[in-house]
């Protein structure tokens, strides 16, 4: 059969994992001792699942693993992205265990979600035994055929003589090339049957052959683009963290000269403090990030993948750039935005081989003069800054919180969000200056992300204070994943910003919709029934809960919820309901008419 | 529209037809014909489908196709330089007065009648999906009663093989 490269040895490597070096040939086990020796190999440390029937027969030798730490989570959703979460922060393939049927559809989200965002998974779900396969036997689910579209790859396993070879192919695959979310579904009958474990494992995946060398032409292509032209915008995207390539980044940003934005995946690959970054493009993007994208001459995308929600109305996104697009993912280039200079390459080895490439056109033809560019640049900079208006109802501005948190908690501190305002003010008005410390959930935009996903990361990260920012909508979805953090000793900072309201659709209804507030109302904040009082609901979960109403509460709660490190604390910040993300570019509309603020638009012929 | 065949091996295994036929639903690719077979190889099948697209988004198919795990390879036969072929078998009203007709159409298209009962006939026939479509036209006034159709089989002209050529890929690779 077919003999593929890499060993599983140098998968597990690569993902900074510590696989076993002891090999093993034959040894008689059963199916389900074969799984944990297998996780084992690949170097597997920490699991978040849920055991249920079909899954049984692998929790039972689980138990007596050594390497293994199972966290039991509370819902199988809260495992997946808890085990996002942990890949996010530590760049390790995040694993996560649930049982056939509900167990496995719950699952659904976080495998979107990863399938999304690019984030390296692997997914171990029990199925009913093979011959009940395909009777609708009790808690039978298709989850192969119900996950296909939104899994990177996904196995059945009925033959208890492939989990070895499964299993390693799942690494392999979830953290090789673009990373994503691999399924592996077991039937118990391969758990129960007895076989025989070897390792390592040949990997028999003759169709799977990432490029991660980038064409040396493409790159001297790129390299002349760069070196020539008058307004360059590196459009930083999350393939840069994932590949690993911030620091390699950084020397490209500082010999180019180009201005720098990094996209909502992407906060954190190059610090905030860079004086050539402009911020996060896009929806909510900065203005002068998404005024440089719009009047570029070249763009260069990075592991970015021309989102809708980063280009507005395609049509009408950076309509003077030549365009040179380097993903790791040939389908992404050209998916979007037709592309001058194509390069298929692992950004490491991307970059690594354009920054010698960009000094050798610059020995030949000169750095290009970007004095005019960047006069504009920080014009725009000077004149249009993030910020925001005081609140006119008592509570508190959100902006201002948020701000606080970064403040405080600093660059080295991990923040998780969930979806909506309080994760793009979490974007905007939080520094970040390393790669990985920035979690949420992009493409998929999944509310309820933020408590599992922190809870995750703590797990990888144990040392770092880890925040999950969550809204009162996203953090009533999740949120009994405090009982997990609380008994399992994972003492995450939760800042609720709790505008008692679906904020984000209540932004859009009172854009788009007249005013007409249907259904966005949550009852959760000061002068409601607070149902529920989130304070009294951390209390019952064992964690701390705090209740900040006023400006001068903030600091203090803040830096109290710092010194608290043996459970977890919530701290129940009451903000207005009326305060808005800007700013904003509607959906569908030319990223030209971005409004600083409500009714506020550039004006863009003063500065050209 | 315009139309492209495309040859993709695969690895023959369970639920790689159901990868491929997802593929095109999930991305709005429009599938006209879709056949499956083994070849030469046992740990390989070929997929042969037809699609109705622009020139542009038939590369993001391949590309979108290229990062199934279980696809090999992927190769686009243009109808100059291969044998395309569909299989029609149709069941045509053929009693004693028009028998004799619908036997002189079956002749000049070199098709075969592999069954006969008083009233009717099964006509098989290969042939490109233009001379299939002109054979069926010719039989339609005698009364049509069944149609069934393969996708199209295609293969490259020449001595070459994209099989052993992948094959060879995958084991280097």
């Amino acid at each position: 059969m077919v003999q593929p490269n890499p060993t599983p040895a140098q998968v597990a490597a690569r993902t900074a994992s510590r696989p076993t070096d002891r090999s093993v040939s034959g040894e008689e086990v059963t199916g389900a001792e074969s799984i944990v020796r297998s996780l084992e190999s690949v170097g597997v440390e920490d699991v978040f699942g849920i055991p249920g029937g079909a899954i049984l027969p692998l929790y039972d030798p689980l138990m007596d693993s050594k390497r293994i730490r199972h966290i039991l989570v509370r819902h199988e959703q809260g495992g997946g992205h808890a085990a996002q979460g942990y890949a996010h922060a530590t760049g390790k393939v995040g694993v996560t265990m649930a049982t056939s049927g509900p167990g496995a559809t719950n699952l659904v989200t976080p495998l979107t979600d990863a399938h999304m965002d690019s984030v390296p998974l692997v997914a171990i779900t029990g199925q009913v035994a093979e011959s009940l396969i395909g009777t609708d036997g009790f808690q039978e689910a298709d989850i192969v055929g119900i996950t296909m579209p939104v899994t990177k790859h996904s196995y059945l396993v009925t033959d208890a003589a492939d989990i070895p070879r499964t299993i390693a192919e799942a690494f392999h695959i979830a953290s090789t090339g673009r990373p994503g979310p691999v399924l592996v579904d077991i039937a118990k009958s391969a758990m129960t049957a007895r076989t025989t474990f070897s390792w390592p494992q040949e990997l028999a995946l003759p169709g799977y052959h990432p490029v991660t060398k980038p064409h040396a032409k493409q790159i001297r292509e790129a390299a002349k683009l760069l070196a020539t032209a008058r307004r360059p915008v590196l459009y930083v995207g999350g393939g840069v963290i994932r590949s690993g390539a911030s620091e390699a980044l950084r020397r490209l940003v500082d010999t180019s000269g180009a201005a720098v934005v990094t996209t909502l995946t992407a906060r954190g690959a190059v610090p905030d403090s860079h004086p050539q970054h402009l911020g996060m493009p896009g929806m909510h993007g900065t203005v002068p990030a998404v005024a440089a994208l719009q009047k570029a001459d070249l763009v260069v995308a990075l592991g970015a993948r021309f989102d809708d929600r980063v280009t507005g109305r395609l049509s009408s996104f950076a309509p003077h750039a030549a365009v040179v697009h380097a993903d790791i993912d040939p389908a992404e280039i050209g998916k979007n935005r037709p592309v001058d200079v194509p390069i298929v390459g692992d950004l490491r080895e991307v970059i690594a081989d354009l920054v010698p490439a960009l000094e050798a056109e610059h020995a030949k033809v000169g750095k290009p003069d970007l004095a005019a560019w960047w006069h504009q640049l920080d014009t725009w900079r000077e004149t249009y800054p993030l910020g925001f208006s005081p609140t006119d109802d008592g509570h508190l501005a959100p902006q201002h919180v948020i701000s606080r948190l970064g403040e405080l908690a600093g660059p080295d501190a991990i923040y998780a969000a969930g979806v909506g305002q309080h994760q793009m003010w979490a974007a905007q008005f939080i520094r970040y200056e390393r790669p990985r410390t920035w979690l949420n959930s992009a493409g998929l935009g999944t509310m309820g992300f933020a408590v599992p996903a922190a809870m995750g990361a703590k797990v990888g990260e144990p040392d770092r204070e880890v925040w999950a920012i969550d809204g009162d909508g996203c953090f009533q979805m999740t949120n009994q994943e405090l009982a997990t953090c609380a008994i399992n000793d994972i003492p995450i900072k939760v800042a609720l910003i709790n505008n008692s309201s679906l904020g984000m659709v209540r932004q859009w209804q009172t854009l788009f919709y007249d005013e007409r507030y249907s259904n966005t109302d949550l009852h959760t904040g000061h002068g409601t029934a607070r149902i529920p009082d989130f304070v009294k609901l951390a209390d019952a979960y064992g964690c701390e809960g705090i209740r900040v109403e006023r400006e001068d509460e903030v600091d203090a709660a803040i830096k109290r919820a710092q010194q608290i490190d043996d459970r977890p604390v919530v701290i129940d910040f009451q903000v207005s309901r009326d305060a808005m993300v800007w700013p904003m570019v509607a959906a569908g509309v030319p990223n030209d008419d971005i409004q600083y603020a409500r009714g506020i638009s550039p004006a863009w012929d003063r500065e050209d | 529209m315009s139309r492209h065949t495309l040859s993709v091996l695969v690895e023959n295994k369970p639920g790689v037809l159901t990868r491929v036929s997802a593929l095109f639903a999930r991305r709005a690719f429009n599938i006209h014909s879709l056949a499956v077979g083994p070849t030469e190889h046992e740990e390989i099948s070929r997929i042969t489908v037809v699609v109705d697209v622009e020139a542009h988004p038939l590369e993001h198919v391949t590309k979108q196709l290229n990062k199934l795990v279980n696809v090999i390879k992927i190769v686009e036969l243009d109808a100059e330089s291969s044998v395309q072929r569909e299989l029609l078998l149709v069941k045509v009203r053929a009693d004693a007065s028009t028998r004799a007709g619908v036997l002189e159409v079956v002749d000049l298209f070199r098709a075969h009648v592999v069954d006969v009962v008083p009233d009717t006939v099964v006509v098989e026939a290969t042939g490109t999906a233009a001379k299939l479509s002109a054979l069926l036209a010719a039989l339609e006034p005698y009364g049509v009663r069944e149609i069934v159709k393969s996708g199209t089989l295609a293969v490259g002209r020449g001595s070459r093989s994209i099989t052993d050529r992948a094959l060879e890929r995958a084991r280097t690779a």
